[in-house]
């Protein structure tokens, strides 16, 4: 039995050593290393530094997100990235769901090992569950515009869609060129909406742009609606719900989507299709829909949550956004710093003008409007 | 009620109440007759849950629901909102699309039932016919629309046909389809074979020898018509009809397939209200749906009234 004490004592001095050397180190180098909570650490720097979080995720390896499609914002190359830089193991759990699935996973999956650590929702589901959420600040925070985070740092938008006119370029001639020019005798039939303004965002925000370019603001859509009045009185609009599938048949020649679907629907248009697929962000009249980050309070790897935010809001992490056809929350910071990919920046149609996007109360407003008009529109 | 008693002790008691029970054969007697009783309900079980699990749990849960408010307090907010505006409308129109169908339905398939019945019962017609309608009558819902869209939308066959022959505008020929009169004229498609299916049982029943009767007496077939097989058979046409109604009304997934540009029936605008990314209003949805639930029993009603006066003739 005795012998048993050696490696007992030999382990308890050890230890001791190990944690004199330890404290007086940190006394030594300004306290850095001073046991972090990381999963109430609010920015890299109470890890020390970005190369002690960095430190901190790689011990933790591991990263579970959730509903991030490969193609969607370019997400696959943007994880791929990540394990590549970082050697953390990233576990993506159901790609195609949508944002209330993500809020039910992390109430579902809490206090597991696979509960997700991070989050990418739309703004209303965000809002309505903020509670689940740790505040955090990147890096680059100050560079977010401050509509855009919350106050108290529990959430950050991302990336955004804009709203835009979709067109095949071989059959819409000429090529429309704003809101209003969609009214024209050229344009019979051909113009859809992405679903009901009543169910879908994208539907509802493209009457908010219609709004905008007649005279209306956020807190009025009036003219928006009345604006899809004279479009349907016209005979121009088209009761279709578009998709992919309708673009590449030429059943829905004009399609006013968020920009990113365009992109979509392009890039699944079979090769030799003869629709040639582009579209316009109307000037100056531009409505956005941002996602939003957020780190799941209590989550099974904090570190590797947090380095995740730094990466996602780093140009690196960025530029892949923009180049899936999304609009990165930092895009006018990175343009006017030179860190934004060029080119990706060129293959997507200009933007000119600032992007709005409604507050909760000002969606409330403009949904009651619709649900009472649009059925008889 | 001291018999019932006693049994209801006597189950309960098992074994030792047995010698108390000599007293009473009747009672005996009674319990035997229970046990046999339970046993047969037993073999109900399987259906009775099943009805449970998916007609009167969900039908609780949309009435309930209904009489609350979105914070699952009691209310009449939601009901009330009912009676107004767009909602009163849809139900309105989802009414009349019904009504419309229905009567188009009973005509159609009724003239179709009538041939089938006067034609040779062990036909190739009739057999053809008959296992048409068993099949056609379910071709509801996404498949059915998807076949209208393909024939006859933007860029289905005969729009395309009539493009290439008579330079004619897809939009002109097609847009009727992405109508409530497009709605339908698809459920129609549904609403004949299901038609035949119900009314050509009554069809069958009219015996040879009423009619015989009926030219023996020196009636003509005007006279036959008139005074004979109509009014054995109003009943179970009247009947037939309801029930076309009530398929019509409650149909959705055919709806939502077709019509993704407001809401105009009441099917549609519940979906609305649970399904909408930016305002769902569950409550609402439910109160809707009750709305639906007390058309349908008052249209059933009907249904069994009629068809206690339409057994009167059945040929057992």
């Amino acid at each position: 039995m005795t012998h048993r004490h050696y490696p007992r004592m030999t382990a308890l001095i050890v230890g001791t050593v190990i944690v004199a050397v330890l404290a007086f180190a940190a006394v030594a180098s300004g306290s850095t290393t001073r046991a972090v909570n990381k999963q109430t650490a609010q920015s890299a720097k109470a890890f020390g530094s970005m190369a002690a979080l960095v430190q901190a995720a790689k011990k933790e390896g591991k990263l579970n997100v959730i509903a991030l499609p490969n193609n969607w914002a370019d997400y696959g190359q943007l994880i791929s990235a990540f394990q590549k830089k970082y050697g953390i193991k990233i576990t993506s759990e159901n790609p195609n769901g949508n944002s209330q699935d993500e809020v039910n996973a992390v109430i579902q999956l809490k206090g597991t090992s696979r509960q997700p650590d991070v989050v990418d929702l739309g703004a209303n589901v965000m809002l309505a569950n903020v509670n689940l959420f740790t505040p955090y600040r990147v890096v680059e925070w100050t560079h977010i515009p401050t509509a855009l985070k919350d106050a108290k740092a529990r959430w950050y938008a991302d990336y955004a869609g804009y709203e835009s006119i979709g067109y095949d370029a071989n059959v819409v001639k000429p090529a429309p060129t704003s809101v209003k020019s969609l009214l024209g005798s050229a344009y019979k039939h051909m113009v859809a909406l992405n679903g009901d303004p009543t169910t879908a965002s994208a539907a509802f925000n493209g009457v908010v742009m219609a709004a905008l370019a007649n005279g209306g603001s956020a807190n009025n859509i009036q003219p928006g609606i009345n604006f899809f009045k004279s479009l349907k009185g016209a005979g121009n609009f088209l009761p279709v719900d578009p998709t992919p599938a309708t673009i590449a048949s030429g059943q829905t020649p004009i399609v006013i989507d968020w920009d990113y679907n365009q992109l979509g629907a392009k890039q699944s248009l079979p090769s030799g299709s003869s629709i040639n697929w582009k579209w316009i962000v109307p000037k100056n009249d531009i409505v956005s829909s941002f996602y939003e980050q957020a780190i799941v309070k209590n989550c099974p790897h904090p570190a590797a949550a947090r380095l995740w935010q730094e990466f996602l809001y780093s140009a690196q992490g960025s530029n892949w956004w923009l180049r899936g056809g999304a609009h990165p929350v930092l895009q006018q910071w990175m343009t006017s710093n030179g860190t934004i990919d060029k080119k990706a920046l060129a293959a997507l149609p200009k933007v000119v003008g600032t992007p709005i996007q409604l507050t909760q109360s000002q969606l409330t407003k403009g949904q009651a409007l619709v649900q009472a008009q649009w059925p008889n529109l | 009620m001291t018999l019932s008693q006693d049994a209801s002790l006597a189950e309960t008691g098992g074994g030792s109440a047995a010698p108390g029970l000599g007293a009473h054969p009747a009672a005996r007697r009674r319990l035997r007759k229970r046990a046999k009783g339970a046993l047969n309900y037993l073999g109900t079980m399987p259906f009775l849950v099943y009805v449970g699990v998916f007609l009167f749990w969900p039908t609780y849960l949309v009435v309930s629901g209904a009489f609350q408010n979105n914070h699952g307090h009691a209310s009449l907010a939601n009901i009330r909102q009912v009676g107004t505006g767009n909602h009163l409308h849809a139900l309105w129109e989802t009414i009349q699309l019904s009504l419309g169908t229905a009567i188009a339905g009973a005509i159609l398939g009724g003239l179709l039932a009538w041939a089938i019945a006067e034609g040779n019962p062990n036909g190739v017609f009739r057999r053809m016919l008959l296992s048409m309608s068993g099949v056609l009558a379910q071709f509801g819902g996404v498949m059915l629309a998807f076949a209208f869209l393909a024939t006859y939308g933007y860029t289905g066959l005969v729009t395309k046909l009539l493009q290439t022959a008579f330079k004619l505008s897809p939009f002109s020929t097609a847009n009727w389809i992405y109508t409530l009169f497009g709605l339908g004229v698809v459920y129609t498609f549904f609403q004949i074979p299901l038609m035949v299916l119900i009314f050509l049982p009554s069809l069958d029943g009219l015996q040879p020898q009423w009619r015989e009767a009926s030219d023996n007496l020196g009636g003509g077939l005007w006279a036959y018509w008139r005074h004979v097989a109509g009014p054995i058979l109003a009943p179970s046409f009247v009947g037939a009809w309801l029930l076309l109604f009530v398929n019509s009304f409650s149909a959705y997934a055919t709806a939502a397939s077709l019509l993704s540009q407001g809401s105009p029936i009441t099917p549609l605008e519940i979906r609305q209200y649970i399904e909408s990314e930016l305002s769902v209003n569950t409550g609402l949805a439910k109160s809707l749906a009750f709305t639906m639930v007390v058309v349908v029993i008052i249209v059933m009603t009907l249904y069994a009234l009629v068809q206690r006066r339409a057994a009167k003739w059945k040929v057992k």
